[in-house]
């Protein structure tokens, strides 16, 4: 049964429908994937649509069914799975009722792919140019000659460089960034009316997800084709498409169009993710807000359900909700909500409940607990020959100083290959460094000999971004928690057993888990058991190597309101390793961002992410997505063109200058870290530094 | 300890999800699954069968397999006393069979066993160590590799008079260079696994990275592997009795049985050819099976998540 939801008058104006007749629809679409053990209900009456030019967000965590949607209607579900209910229409056709050889020259003419990981989906044994042109050589017949011009005009317009060089080049000459847009010029060729991106960028850095999402609006518009853009990330959303679909376990639960959406989100589920996201407290004026965690996890697709998906995991369900099928609304924004979200009943007054008291503000006096300084790691990079010779030096860290102090999180920021997770390595030990001095409470550790570096384990511990790859899967969790203390020899088999208790205690995990294996968890659950390990030996610094990088939005709510618990509990200190902005921003008290090996600013973390100092800092935030669709002001958008160079053969001085917009001659000597608190190594820094010493934005005096 | 921790935990409802399926150890599941492979379980029926055939068997059908008896050559099945026939020499067919699949089995058994043990020992020194140590012990591997084994076989059981162990050595010593290469692979990859660096962050060693990382996770593969060595090792036994370089007479393996058969594939004696051929077949088949559904048992854990 179905229970009709207050409608709200049809927005869109009766005359202009019929001229913006969708370009695709779906309707009552629903798809199975036959297991093993069961069929999975990936979808489950998913009703969409999608008008020429118009760019389609699909956002929705892990498992919600909006990697299956795009599959669905390019019919490239995985095997097991099918359509089984349903009609996707294109340009009015129901590809299901076609003929297949008509279906297939629809979905390789008229509609184009973009998959997330630019490596595994290109072929590395045959030359870009051929692959780009595949399409037009399969569905047009075209020659070779001609398919080799249109791939090299093709390439030309989605902005790839030298593009008669690269069409003969093969896809592992290229970098990643530049993988994806070789990919994007292979789903374009035909010049499809519809492009399907499915998380376009997710494998990509920040300042490339940009350039990548920038040439995707500017190709929509040149093309004049529609995007359905799919992505587990809000802010990418917010800041590309026109109208969004939120997708919850199989079913789309609420469209809008974007700046509604993101202003006024009327389904409950929307609201609690957005409120999940860092950026919705850090944005506010109180720092160390707790962030709303949605409670459990989605449900099992594969069993029955009834009412509405997201009721067990709601704040406002009620019993009806459990119990009534409840189905879209109509109008221009439609949502399947009893309880929906209206301008009275916002949801803030329940958020700010749980709100801790303020920032504790560390003495200023305290001795750092972790003092790096001129830290230098090199690789040796060996030639790949026989004989191995060593062909050069691979530069991850270069000449890195910082200090932690007790229950202080210092945060390090950078893009992939900045030698962030070198740093943290190096700080638990799995690395030697080749030069600088790693002072852990007050000792070098380089000084020490084998059997006293082997008891500075318990001072720092590591956790991993994926618990489950850092666990042995043949290993229950009582021996997984048990092996730092058995290593350590710390305490005999009773007292372990109790200190492993207390930590499933601590980590909000319930004691039956201790007889179970690390492939019955749940993301979220295996990151709170990595954490657990991570605190076995009592440490008093714990580096988090993208701790929450692997989680869903509303997971990483749940993983960062329990570090910052326990770290206030037990005092602990964080090196916060991450590439996401915004979560380094929530996290920590001050802020490192790295660049090609070196730390270009330091600084407390409002200050670094509110008033940069060092160039690149600012392209980094220019280019992280924000889930605000009209950010208040302009912003001044540094943007950085090009690629990160090679730590092989680093540029001399300033090591950002090469894409720097404001470098000059003297960026060709090296800038030393310079200032008080809020040090930067630039030549021309962006900003002064504020003057207002000692001033209480909860920093290290 | 009332922490705000705990708090977190309830509040946020991570009610564990795990906790509604009862626990099962993973040795129970492994077995389940194995259960589920009908095949499997076809060809651990099968190994059954045959060993109790063989081993059991003479217990109560006696025959006499030592003294020939010329006055009863190349009887047909269901002459009076000799349901399966006699031989060119008049031995009860049956009972050689049974006395040969003695010998199949157990050295099938033990080479295969003998083969995986010492490659697996090898490949997983030759993988943890890396560098230079690993280099050279798999240039010998390789080196052994690339002689025909079969020429190898043939030579050695030429120079030494063959028995028993005499031919469980003799193919333990060439059947290794395979799990050799696999545990090697297999202990290369471990070694990178970021649950090793998480051991070693804690201040673990290499010593406790093997034993309790490295055998347990590689341990599949070998068993799985040792399955299909014993199948291998059957068909070395068969190989070598066929060219006449077996255990000699009056003792009997499937293989020499089946090289003496061919020889009177014209006179029309089919009981002669038939039975050891179908035995070699079906416990080969059998290990296979095995091997197969001992693969997907151990690879569950990791497939289930």
């Amino acid at each position: 049964m179905s229970a009709p939801i207050d409608t709200a008058p049809y927005d869109g104006a009766p005359g202009d429908s019929g001229e913006s007749r969708p370009l695709l629809q779906l309707r009552h679409l629903s798809t199975n994937i036959a297991l093993r053990r069961g069929t999975v209900h990936a979808l489950d009456d998913v009703n969409l649509e999608v008008r020429p030019g118009e760019t389609l967000g699909i956002v929705g965590e892990s498992g919600s069914g909006k990697t299956m949607t795009a599959l669905s209607v390019m019919g490239l579900l995985p095997s097991g799975g099918s359509v089984v209910g349903g009609q996707i229409l294109f340009e009015g056709r129901d590809l299901r009722s076609l003929p297949p050889d008509e279906v297939r020259r629809i979905r390789g003419v008229r509609m184009g792919m973009v998959f997330q990981d630019p490596l595994t989906s290109l072929n590395p044994t045959m030359r870009i140019g051929t692959q780009v042109a595949e399409p037009l050589r399969v569905h047009e017949g075209v020659g070779k000659a001609e398919a080799r011009a249109r791939a090299i005009e093709i390439l030309r317009r989605v902005g790839m460089p030298r593009a008669d060089k690269i069409v003969d080049d093969y896809p592992h000459q290229l970098s990643g960034g530049m993988r994806q847009r070789v990919v994007i010029a292979m789903a374009l060729i035909c010049s499809p009316r519809l492009l399907i991106a499915d998380e376009p960028t997710t494998a990509l850095d920040v300042t490339t997800q940009r350039q990548i999402l920038e040439l995707i609006d500017d190709l929509r518009e040149e093309f004049g084709m529609a995007v359905i853009l799919v992505t587990h990330d809000l802010g990418v959303i917010a800041g590309r498409a026109d109208r969004v679909a939120v997708m919850y376990a199989g079913r789309v639960v609420e469209t809008a169009p974007t700046a509604r959406l993101f202003r006024a989100p009327r389904h409950r589920y929307t609201e609690a993710l957005m409120e999940s996201l860092p950026e919705s407290v850090t944005g506010e004026t109180g720092a160390g807000k707790r962030l709303y965690s949605i409670p459990g996890l989605p449900p099992d697709l594969s069993r029955p359900l009834n009412g509405c998906r997201f009721a067990p995991r709601c704040r406002f369900a009620t019993p009806e909700c459990r119990t009534t099928e409840v189905t879209l609304s109509t109008g221009e924004h439609r949502y399947a909500c009893l309880h929906p979200v209206t301008a009275t009943t916002t949801a803030t007054a329940v958020r700010t409940v749980p709100a801790p008291p303020s920032t504790e503000a560390p003495e200023a006096a305290t001795e750092a607990i972790l003092s790096v300084r001129d830290l230098v790691k090199d690789y040796g990079a060996t030639t790949g020959g026989l004989l191995r010779r060593a062909s050069g030096q691979v530069s991850a860290v270069a000449g890195v100083s910082f200090e932690v102090h007790p229950g202080e999180t210092f945060g390090l920021v950078g893009e992939s290959g900045c030698g962030k997770s070198t740093v943290g390595r190096l700080v638990v030990g799995l690395e030697k460094p080749t030069a600088g001095q790693i002072v852990l409470d007050g000792t070098d550790i380089a000084t020490l000999n084998r059997r006293e570096r082997r008891r500075t384990h318990r001072q720092v511990q590591l956790m991993f971004q994926d618990s489950y790859a850092a666990m042995n899967p043949r290993m229950r969790v009582d021996a997984i928690l048990a092996e730092p203390l058995e290593i350590q020899q710390v305490g005999d088999t009773s007292a372990r057993r109790a200190r492993i208790t207390e930590l499933l205690d601590q980590v909000g995990l319930s004691r039956r888990v201790l007889e179970r294996y690390p492939h019955e968890f749940s993301g979220g659950q295996l990151q709170r058991l990595g954490l657990a390990r991570a605190l076995a030996l009592q440490p008093r610094l714990i580096v988090g190597d993208e701790p929450v990088s692997a989680l869903d939005v509303s997971i990483q709510a749940q993983v960062l309101n329990l570090m910052r618990d326990l770290q206030r509990e037990l005092g602990l200190a964080y090196v916060f390793i991450s590439h996401d902005l915004s979560v380094v921003d929530y996290m920590s008290d001050r802020i490192g961002v790295m660049y090609l090996g070196k730390l270009v600013e330091v600084g407390p973390a409002h200050d670094v992410v509110r008033a940069a100092r060092h160039p690149y800092t600012q392209a980094l935030i220019d280019a992280v997505p924000s889930v605000d669709p009209e950010p208040a002001a302009p912003r001044e958008n540094i943007t950085i063109r090009g690629e990160l160079p090679s730590a092989l053969n680093p540029p001399t001085g300033c090591r950002f200058r090469t894409r720097c917009p404001i470098a000059e001659q003297i960026c060709e000597t090296e800038p030393p870290l310079a200032g008080d608190r809020h040090q930067v190594a630039c030549h021309f820094p962006l900003r002064p530094e504020p003057r207002t010493a000692g001033a209480p934005t909860g920093g290290i005096g | 300890m009332t922490t705000p921790a705990e708090t977190t935990g309830m509040s946020e409802g991570t009610s564990p999800q795990p906790d509604e399926t009862p626990v099962r150890g993973l040795w129970r599941q492994g077995v389940e699954v194995f259960c589920e492979n009908r095949l499997a379980l076809v060809g651990l029926a099968m190994f059954v069968l045959l060993a109790a055939a063989c081993f059991l068997g003479p217990l109560f059908y006696q025959t006499d397999q030592v003294h020939t008896d010329l006055s009863a050559v190349h009887l047909p099945p269901g002459t009076d006393g000799h349901p399966l026939g006699t031989d060119g020499v008049g031995y009860d067919q049956l009972g050689r069979l049974m006395l040969g699949g003695q010998t199949s089995i157990i050295v099938g058994l033990a080479a295969g066993i003998l083969a995986t043990v010492v490659g697996t020992v090898w490949g997983a020194i030759a993988g943890f160590a890396g560098g230079w140590v690993d280099a050279a012990m798999m240039r010998l591997v390789d080196a052994m590799m690339s002689i025909p084994s079969l020429f190898l076989f043939m030579l050695l059981a030429a120079i030494v008079t063959p028995s028993v162990s005499m031919l469980i050595l003799i193919i333990g010593a060439f059947a290794w260079l395979g799990p050799a290469r696999l545990v090697r692979g297999e202990a290369l990859s471990l070694r990178s696994r970021e649950y090793i660096q998480a051991m070693r962050s804690m201040g673990g060693a290499g010593g406790r990275a093997v034993r309790r990382h490295i055998i347990p996770n590689a341990i599949g593969t070998v068993i799985v592997n040792a399955t299909f060595q014993i199948a291998d090792a059957i068909l070395y036994v068969a190989y070598l009795s066929f060219l006449g370089l077996g255990v000699p007479p009056p003792a009997a393996n499937w293989g020499g049985m089946l090289s003496d058969g061919l020889a009177d594939t014209f006179s029309g004696h089919w009981w002669l050819l038939y039975p050891p051929g179908i035995a070699i077949i079906l416990i080969v088949l059998a290990f296979n099976f095995i091997g197969d559904g001992l693969r997907d048992a151990f690879e569950v854990r990791l497939r289930r998540r």
